[in-house]
């Protein structure tokens, strides 16, 4: 947890030798699970790790380069479809993860260059890729006919494409991967990704990154172009989401219109709010916390799960709005320094408690911009 | 002839739905700089309210009125339960509003279940050559017509108006002038969820009420706000002239679908070269 904290405050750092540890130990910890869990346990897990890509896609955009993409789950989504319909024609796998891959970087590509290059405020943006996500939703749902079809795989609309391939082994594509292999390949492909966008962070690509993300205008009079750097940074998130959309459509198997949903939206934003934005391990143990959440509350028979995630998320901005491990992390510092506890209460009970306490504060965040 | 009185009622269709889904929205985001996700969610409580006043025997104009009363009313709960502790934190307003749209969608699917509730539409077709058109369609258009006219005169002649209008200026001059800042934003809030209210309910006869009603129209009403730009009025009817112009003639030739993902891409290519919206420009006018 300290970790966490760690990490958002020296994120352009090397990382210590700890760090390696902390990955080398999750890795072994992954490893180990087919050997002692059960079947179904597992089969369940591999699902997450495809969600967990998505979130460090988003957990990359907004905690390092301050872009909040509301539609990430448009280049998972992408990704997802891009991999089973190659898969599905060509008969192979390997190939067709990395062309999911290229897939989500070349919609993030496009439809950036109109948002970055526009200069359109980040509210914008977030609306806008939101309804990006959307739109593809509809338009996917609406491809049931016989006429939409890519090459031999028929599109299917609302029901999704079920024959989703599994993974093969890339030097013998007549070789499937059976379950416990799957979950070893995405487990390890997840930390290769954590390692890295946390890596991206210490290369002055990621310095940069950050500096825009602290203050556009400064770093652009220090002559960086920030367009650029942030097309990269949003391409390169794409791309992530996209790898990720490859392997969850692998897992459950089936390409659906839902991974473009606003619910899925929705997800991330849990994911990432939850697990702490300003970190990337955030997201993942988001991922696995809200998901393991989500399937105890189906258990218990509340109804209606988005009921409860509804008021976790309006909780979570008006209370905890740096995410959980963040906020229990800064619990020891705080501890041991009193005067700031004071001052933090005292802010609280302003802010929040007191029914009329003048007018609501305004600030102009970017001059002239809405 | 026919051909040409069918395009124009598509459009003019399409035309008072935008204005209908997004008026409520360009007037909480162009007073308060506030983007309430839950617009679609707030939608579908006038579609729901007017249904049920409706079973219970109300007449339907007047259900349409209720339905405003009530999900203003609903407004003001959630702008002193959420908003208003959020105003200056723009995207933390997104991440509420967007926890209570599926903190509604989710209690509506628990109180009233998954299926559509209907009501009647009422009028009937009129019939121009080889094509039918329903006059509750005409009555529609003359609704967002009506109310654009109504927030025109009500921001322009009225004392609130003008409050309003030099509160969107300069909040702190206004403040110091003796305005209470706070309760006009409530105020405004109140005002764009009632306005979203009533297009809820005046939906509610072609289409139902149903818990995700809201995301099927919420799309459009973002991309008409956006690109229409800071001025509420001028802008969503600029925004949504253009784009139920584009809707109307390719829904159709072709799909709705098709319709909808034209406007979207029109309005990111919109973008790139209006970066502040159709009114980012222009400095006078409501």
């Amino acid at each position: 947890m300290i970790h966490g904290v760690a990490l958002m405050q020296h994120s352009s750092e090397r990382p210590k030798w700890w760090w390696w540890v902390f990955v080398a130990a999750l890795a072994a910890f992954f490893i180990t699970m087919p050997f002692h869990l059960e079947i179904f346990v597992i089969l369940e897990m591999s699902r997450f790790f495809g969600m967990a890509m998505l979130a460090l896609s988003m957990g990359f955009l907004w905690g390092f380069s301050g872009i909040l993409s509301f539609g990430q789950t448009a280049f998972f989504g992408l990704g997802g479809y891009g991999f089973t319909v190659l898969a599905l024609n060509t008969g192979e796998t390997t190939g067709s993860v990395f062309f999911a891959v290229a897939l989500g970087a070349a919609g993030a590509g496009i439809l950036g260059y109109f948002m970055i290059y526009g200069r359109i405020s980040e509210i914008y943006l977030s609306v806008i890729t939101l309804v990006f996500t959307l739109i593809l939703e509809k338009g996917i749902r609406a491809t049931s006919g016989d006429q939409y079809v890519i090459g031999k795989v028929r599109l299917n609309g609302q029901n999704g494409i079920p024959t989703v391939p599994q993974l093969d082994v890339p030097w013998n594509p007549s070789v499937q991967l059976d379950i416990n292999w799957f979950f070893w390949v995405g487990a390890v492909l997840m930390i290769l990704v954590y390692i890295g966008l946390r890596l991206i962070l210490t290369t002055p690509f990621g310095r940069v990154l950050v500096g825009i993300r602290e203050n556009e205008r400064r770093t652009e009079l220090l002559g960086y172009d920030a367009r650029r750097y942030k097309l990269a940074a949003f391409m390169l998130a794409g791309g992530v989401a996209g790898l990720g959309g490859a392997l969850y459509a692998i897992s459950i198997p089936l390409a659906h219109p839902e991974m473009f949903s606003l619910g899925r939206a929705a997800d991330v934003i849990m994911w990432v709010l939850v697990g702490g934005k300003g970190t990337l391990i955030g997201p993942i143990a988001g991922v696995f916390a809200i998901e393991h959440f989500k399937g105890w509350l189906g258990t218990q028979g509340v109804g209606q799960v988005t009921l409860v995630l509804g008021a976790v998320l309006i909780l979570f901005v008006l209370v905890f709005h740096k995410g959980l491990l963040p906020s229990i992390g800064s619990l020891p510092g705080l501890w041991l320094d009193r005067a700031a506890i004071r001052e933090q209460l005292a802010e609280f009970v302003q802010h929040h408690l007191t029914w009329r306490s003048g007018p609501p504060r305004r600030r102009r965040r970017q001059g002239g911009r809405p | 002839m026919d051909q040409v009185a069918n395009y124009l009622f598509q459009i003019g269709f399409s035309f008072s739905i935008f204005i209908l889904i997004s008026l409520g929205l360009a007037v909480i985001f162009g007073m308060m700089r506030v983007i309430n996700l839950a617009q679609g969610e707030f939608l579908m409580l006038g579609a729901y309210f007017c249904t049920l006043c409706s079973h219970a025997g109300i007449n339907l104009w007047l259900s349409f009125i209720l339905s405003a009363l009530a999900v203003g009313v609903f407004g003001i709960i959630v702008e002193r339960f959420i908003i208003r502790w959020l105003y200056g934190r723009i995207i933390d307003t997104l991440l509420a509003t967007w926890g209570l749209s599926l903190l509604l969608v989710g209690g509506v699917t628990t109180i009233f279940g998954p299926q559509t509730e209907s009501v009647a539409a009422p009028l009937g077709n009129v019939q121009v050559g080889a094509f039918g058109f329903p006059i509750y369609g005409l009555v529609m258009m003359a609704i967002a017509v009506a109310l654009l006219g109504a927030v025109y005169a009500f921001w322009r002649f009225t004392r609130y108006g003008l409050i309003v209008r030099g509160t969107m200026q300069n909040p702190t001059i206004s403040a110091a002038l003796g305005v209470n800042r706070s309760l006009v934003y409530m105020l405004t809030f109140a005002f764009g969820s009632a306005l979203t209210g009533l297009a809820g309910a005046v939906l509610a006869p072609i289409v139902g009420a149903y818990p995700t009603l809201g995301i099927v129209y919420v799309a459009k009403a973002f991309i008409t706000v956006i690109t229409g730009g800071h001025l509420p009025l001028i802008g969503t009817v600029s925004a949504s002239g253009l784009f139920s112009t584009i809707d109307g003639i390719v829904a159709t030739i072709s799909s709705s679908v098709i319709g909808e993902m034209t406007v979207l891409f029109v309005a990111i290519i919109l973008l790139r070269l209006l970066p502040l919206g159709i009114t980012g420009r222009m400095t006078r006018g409501v």
